[in-house]
């Protein structure tokens, strides 16, 4: 089977180690993750403004470039690009005016009026591989490995595109169980990373990040999940600093979703990049004898 | 001929032959005002039939040097239309306009201090983020270059398929004239070009090794024999020389190998 996939810039330049073991790992269950040809950039962020429509045309595009395939699914990774385009998406199915603005804007596309489905690779794994199906896909059970699920806010909000329970959503846990690690709640799972506040308030981001790291390892969490290249980036980099700042803090590793199942359906780190994450996850999996050789692969 | 025509008075009967062999004229707006040039020029030449003399737009007049960006439209079409003045030839009632030069904002670069990182091109080009995939750009590309496209593979990365995509770029600008964020397309793809040729494709070996072999006088004294030689000599070398046999194979190699 193959799926129309929107990768976004962020995994084509900073994000390999979310991307590639995806890829590999969809290959292993069946679907092939086939990128969309002549996509753009989504603009990474919905904007919010009425009479902005400017900047629904890039995300409305990518969305025509999926219909001119013949699919009516498209397939993201990151979740900036999963909400930028569920939403442009929703507008032009729901506001008559502004699809005809817009579709008369771009009147060298084919019309669109919101045919296409816009889903988390997430949702394809529960929903069309279905967590059985992987669980018995999966060669390297990550056993012991306790693992607490970020959501962070682009997966679960606004409502009308969120791919879970807003208020409970289990879908990360799910998945953890299905490869066999075990998940960790902890209550700042869907708190803000703070976002783009990085560009105009660097300063308060550790702030956060300290927030929501201590959180999970008070919990009896050993890593982070999640899925998206921004919160990695928040999460991540400050935590040199936060180690100076906060005695015992050792870091934590912050492994993307993808980078689980890869290792999980036994595609090892070649293909999971584990050199790109913050926090050393590559010593965590060794100690919990969950590298494979390199020469045993 | 009808009969009636034929006892027309003959001066009469020449002058309206005259105007039927003659070259039709048709109305064009060059820069608003109204000419009546004759079909089938070019707009460059159309403009100078209608008297402007060229001190800039206009350069190879052959096509590539993109010197000569214009728009237009027609009359009842809301749509803007681009060419280059020196190929495209006149319509019936086009209104046109160069756009002989536009200001754009090129990056200094030291250029053997960059590598292949798209960083590089972020950090020179930061504008590039700007762009909201309107695709003003592509519609106003005379070369039907994926502007656009292009531009969304600089975004992404990957320089390789923006130096690919704007190949055929002829730098007119018309692209820039055109674009909502104010990006300088043209700049940042020879950028990409300068990138991809120096530092992505492979290096061509075996070139080096020949401009090595000339340099060391390998093919001198060969070179001073011709050299030496009178027309009736040349001649005769020339028609004894061994040549390829038409039915050669990827094989086949001359009897004398001194120059391989
Ligand atoms: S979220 Fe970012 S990086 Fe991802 S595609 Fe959208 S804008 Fe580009
Ligand atoms: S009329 Fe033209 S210039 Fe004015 S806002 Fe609309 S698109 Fe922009
Ligand atoms: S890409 Fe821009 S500068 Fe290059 S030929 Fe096309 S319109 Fe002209
Ligand atoms: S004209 Fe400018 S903003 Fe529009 S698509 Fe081209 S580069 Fe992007
Ligand atoms: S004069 Fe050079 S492209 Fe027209």
């Amino acid at each position: 089977m193959s799926l129309a996939y929107y990768p976004g810039c962020t995994l084509k330049t900073k994000a390999k180690n979310l991307e590639e073991p995806a890829i590999a790992s969809m290959e292993v269950l069946g679907s092939r993750l086939e990128e969309i040809p002549r996509w753009n950039c989504c603009g990474a962020v919905y904007s919010l403004a009425d009479d902005d429509l400017i900047h629904q045309v890039a995300p409305v595009r990518n969305l025509i470039r999926v219909k001119e395939q013949g699919k009516n699914e498209v397939v993201t990774l990151c979740s900036f690009c999963l909400n930028t385009l569920k939403r442009a998406n929703l507008l032009m199915k729901e506001d008559a005016e502004k699809r005809g603005t817009l579709n008369s804007f771009m009147d060298e596309e084919i019309d669109y009026g919101g045919e296409v489905e816009v889903v988390h690779l997430l949702e394809v794994l529960k929903d069309q591989v279905g967590w059985e199906a992987l669980a018995q896909k999966v060669k390297l059970p990550l056993r012991g490995l306790r693992v607490a699920p970020y959501y962070g806010c682009t997966l679960l909000r606004p409502r009308e595109v969120a791919i879970d329970d807003v208020e409970k959503p289990t879908i990360l846990q799910e998945l953890l169980e299905a490869v066999g690690a075990t998940p960790v709640d902890f209550p700042e799972f869907a708190e803000c990373c703070g976002s783009y506040q990085i560009v105009s308030s660097p300063d308060d981001i550790p702030k956060y990040a300290w927030h929501i790291l201590n959180s999970a390892l008070t919990h009896g969490a050993e890593a982070l999940v999640l899925t998206c290249p921004l919160c990695d980036y928040n999460l991540g980099q400050g935590q040199k600093e936060l180690m100076k700042k906060h005695d015992g803090f050792d870091g934590v590793p912050l492994f993307y979703f993808t980078q689980l199942l890869a290792l999980a359906l036994g595609l090892g780190p070649q293909v999971c990049h584990f050199e790109l994450n913050y926090g050393e996850p590559e010593l965590l999996l060794r100690e919990k004898n969950l590298l494979p050789r390199v020469e045993a692969l | 001929m009808s009969v009636k025509e034929n006892n027309k008075n003959p001066a009469e009967t020449m002058v309206k032959e005259k105007k039927r062999l003659a070259v039709k004229l048709i109305p064009v707006h060059i820069m608003g005002k109204r000419y009546e040039v004759p079909e089938g020029l070019t707009i460059m030449k159309a403009m100078e039939y209608a008297g402007y003399r060229f001190i800039r737009g206009c350069g190879c007049r052959g096509g590539t040097c993109g010197a000569c960006g214009t728009v237009y439209r027609k009359p009842g079409d809301y749509k803007l239309q681009v060419a280059l003045a020196c190929q495209k030839t006149v319509e019936p009632d086009m209104y046109v306009a160069q756009i002989p030069f536009f200001p754009a904002n090129r990056a200094e670069y030291k250029f053997t201090e960059l590598t292949s990182a798209s960083e590089e091109v972020f950090g020179l080009y930061p504008e590039l983020f700007r762009c909201v995939a309107c695709n003003a750009c592509t519609k106003a590309c005379p070369q039907g270059i994926q502007v656009m496209d292009a531009i969304a593979a600089l975004k992404q990365g990957d320089i390789s398929e923006a130096a690919l995509l704007s190949f055929d770029c002829i730098q007119c600008g018309l692209c820039t004239s055109r674009c909502l964020g104010e990006l300088a397309q043209y700049h940042m793809f020879q950028l990409a070009r300068r990138i991809y040729g120096a530092r992505i494709l492979s290096r061509a070996e075996h070139l080096a090794e020949m401009v090595k072999a000339v340099e060391e006088g390998e093919y001198e004294e060969a070179l001073e024999k011709l050299k030496g030689m009178n027309e009736e000599e040349l001649k005769k070398a020339y028609q004894e020389r061994e040549v390829e046999p038409v039915s050669a194979g990827e094989d086949w190699r001359p009897k004398d190998k001194r120059y391989l």
